[in-house]
């Protein structure tokens, strides 16, 4: 079996045994810590399909994670029922990719750039929606409430029928579904023509241009998936906490993020899941146990990944797993 | 020349702040027509190529493909119209295999069958049929310069740019890329940038020599050995380079 296969059946079980099996054993209180983790690896896929596929360096992914956690509040707020709200945070954040992408893609600003303005993006949600404290910033019947953030956001609830609330525990089956499937979509996403070619697109964009395609617009389309599923994290996000405030937006939750990715590695799906449930299970972890600062610890163990295992854990053991097989298939033979 | 232009060039100027490195170039290619571009180091050959593809804007002048204008067009969409380049460094996809850049190349006119049945006739066309699943980046120099001439084929082009298709190949190679050259020019028109004079008297019909950002002559390759003032500019330093690099 290829290294492909063997990952995509080892992959196909892992998610089983996350849907089925993780809710027959686990205690409720630790399913809903798991079920946060879930949404976080969903945001975190959705940056590694931006970054380590596109090659599009997005500092502001919490752009497009906030905009699907408040636009999701907003909405629920207004009309008591979760399924045209989950759109929306959906829809909101792909709008808001597409915008972006536009002017950045077809402006043809350099990585850099592009990497401060999704940054700055971010930022003026954080302060602008930071400002909107006061009685009068309203949407419909949802107070924007400022820095303290929207509490008592409404839970979701099975399509069209919205006393059938799905909270606390029972939101996780539906959180690792979506997981499964947002990580088996990017595989074959990424398998297809549209996936081959933004890979070459990072690989070499001149190139790619000159056999005919077109980079801007599919650099613009793989962000606008990525914002789509980034949204789709923010909105479980909110419906697990029923709140959200702008801290969502803020330099040290989208820095997290990129941390995930480097962790778990550049290039890797399976890197993005691990690098976010170990780090927030630890970063939960040092919170009750208080041994040490979570902010320090983590920022340790960062600038050490970086500079001892630069290329994050996955591909380290994908290479040592590559060796075995080797030295085993020699020693066989 | 027969009926209308495959390609025009119209007062064709490029400069670079002080630097004028094509400067109102005139020039014509037929249909199917194989032309050589000759002329010394810095004559402005690879940015006079940049400019067709839309890698480069032009500063003034006109492009006319087909009888349309080329000029601020993305260099996607001049590749969809049917130009397609080999840049004088070798532009590649390093990391995927020899059958995956060509499949690439290939897909994106044609479905997955037809991809397949192309990459399988090309990689045979031009040698590395043997090499197909090797790493782009680790296959030596002259088989990286046949990857990428495979890639512009793949492209199915109706003109070729081909900037120095030889460079840092071995004799025996150069004559293998002079067949390959032969065999695929035979129904496109195709340009080819080139140094040595011993591969241009293999392939070419007629030599246009670029000097200075302008065209100084055009002529059969006899006449263009014979003339004085290319002689002046160009061959003599060139012939003493050409031998050197044959003894190589
Ligand atoms: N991007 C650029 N910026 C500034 N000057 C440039 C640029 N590209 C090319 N030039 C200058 O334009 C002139 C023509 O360069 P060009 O590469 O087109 O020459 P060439 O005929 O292809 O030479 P060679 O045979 O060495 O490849 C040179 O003087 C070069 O330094
Ligand atoms: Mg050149």
């Amino acid at each position: 079996m290829s290294r492909n296969a063997l990952g995509l059946w080892t992959m196909g079980v892992l998610s089983l045994v996350l849907v089925f099996g993780v809710p027959a054993i686990v205690e409720t209180f630790a399913l809903i810590d798991f079920t946060l983790f879930i949404a976080m690896a969903i945001l975190s896929l959705s940056l590694a399909f931006v970054w380590g596929f596109g090659g599009i360096l997005c500092f502001g992914q919490s752009a497009f994670f906030g905009l699907g956690a408040y636009t999701y509040a907003v909405a629920v707020i207004n009309m008591g029922e979760s399924t045209v709200p989950i759109l929306l945070g959906i829809l909101l954040p792909v709008i808001l990719a597409l915008v972006l992408g536009y002017f950045m893609f077809y402006g043809r600003v350099s990585d850099v750039y592009l990497a401060v303005i999704t940054l700055a993006v971010s930022l003026v949600f954080y302060y602008l929606i930071g400002a909107s404290a006061g009685e009068e910033y309203k949407i419909g019947s949802a107070r924007l409430g400022g820095y303290n953030g929207m509490p008592s956001v409404p839970p979701i609830n099975v399509p069209g029928n919205p006393s059938a609330a799905v909270e606390y525990e029972a939101l996780y089956v539906p959180a690792a579904v979506l997981l499964a499937v947002v990580y088996f979509g990017l595989r074959a996403l990424l398998a297809s023509d549209f996936g081959r070619v933004l890979v070459s697109i990072r690989e070499n964009e001149a190139r790619t241009e000159l056999l005919g395609y077109d980079a801007r617009r599919i650099k613009t389309v793989a962000l606008a998936i990525g914002a789509g599923i980034a949204g789709l994290s923010g909105v479980l996000f909110c419906a697990w906490g029923a709140y959200v405030s702008p801290t969502v937006f803020s330099l040290v939750f989208t820095a997290q993020i990129i941390m995930w990715i480097l962790v778990g590695g550049l290039g890797t799906l399976t890197g993005a899941i691990l690098g976010c449930v170990l780090i927030q299970y630890l970063a939960t972890w040092l919170g009750e146990t208080k041994i040490a600062d979570v902010n320090i610890v983590l920022g340790a163990i960062f600038v050490a990944i970086v500079l001892l295992v630069p290329s994050g854990f996955v591909p380290m053991f994908a290479r040592l797993g590559d060796t075995l097989m080797r030295r085993r298939g020699e020693a066989g033979s | 020349m027969t009926g209308p232009p495959l390609l025009e060039t119209r007062g064709l100027t490029m400069r670079f702040g002080g630097v004028t490195a094509v400067a109102g170039a005139d020039f014509t290619l037929g249909p199917g027509e194989l032309r050589c571009l000759i002329g010394p180091n810095g004559a402005g050959k690879s940015t006079f190529f940049k400019c067709l593809t839309g890698q480069l804007r032009p500063t003034e002048g006109e492009i006319l493909f087909d009888g349309e204008s080329l000029v601020g067009e993305e260099p996607h969409s001049i590749a969809r119209r049917g130009i397609s380049i080999k840049t004088q460094v070798p532009s590649l996809f390093d990391g995927l295999s020899v059958a995956e850049n060509l499949r690439l190349a290939a897909a994106r006119t044609r479905n997955r069958a037809e991809t397949r049945a192309a990459v399988d006739e090309i990689v045979g066309l031009v040698g590395l049929a043997d090499r197909a699943d090797s790493i782009a980046s680790q296959l030596p120099h002259g088989q990286r310069q046949w990857l990428e001439l495979g890639l512009v084929l793949a492209c199915d082009p109706r003109l070729m740019l081909l900037d120095e298709p030889t460079a840092g190949m071995t004799k025996q190679e150069v004559a293998r890329t002079a067949g390959i050259i032969r065999e695929i020019g035979r129904d496109r028109a195709m340009i080819v940038v080139e140094h040595d004079m011993q591969f241009i008297q293999m392939i070419a019909h007629r030599v246009t020599v670029f000097h200075q950002g302008r065209i100084l002559a055009e002529d059969t390759m006899d006449n263009i050995l014979a003339d004085e003032q290319v002689r002046d500019v160009y061959l003599g330093k060139q012939a003493g380079a050409g031998r050197e690099r044959s003894d190589a």
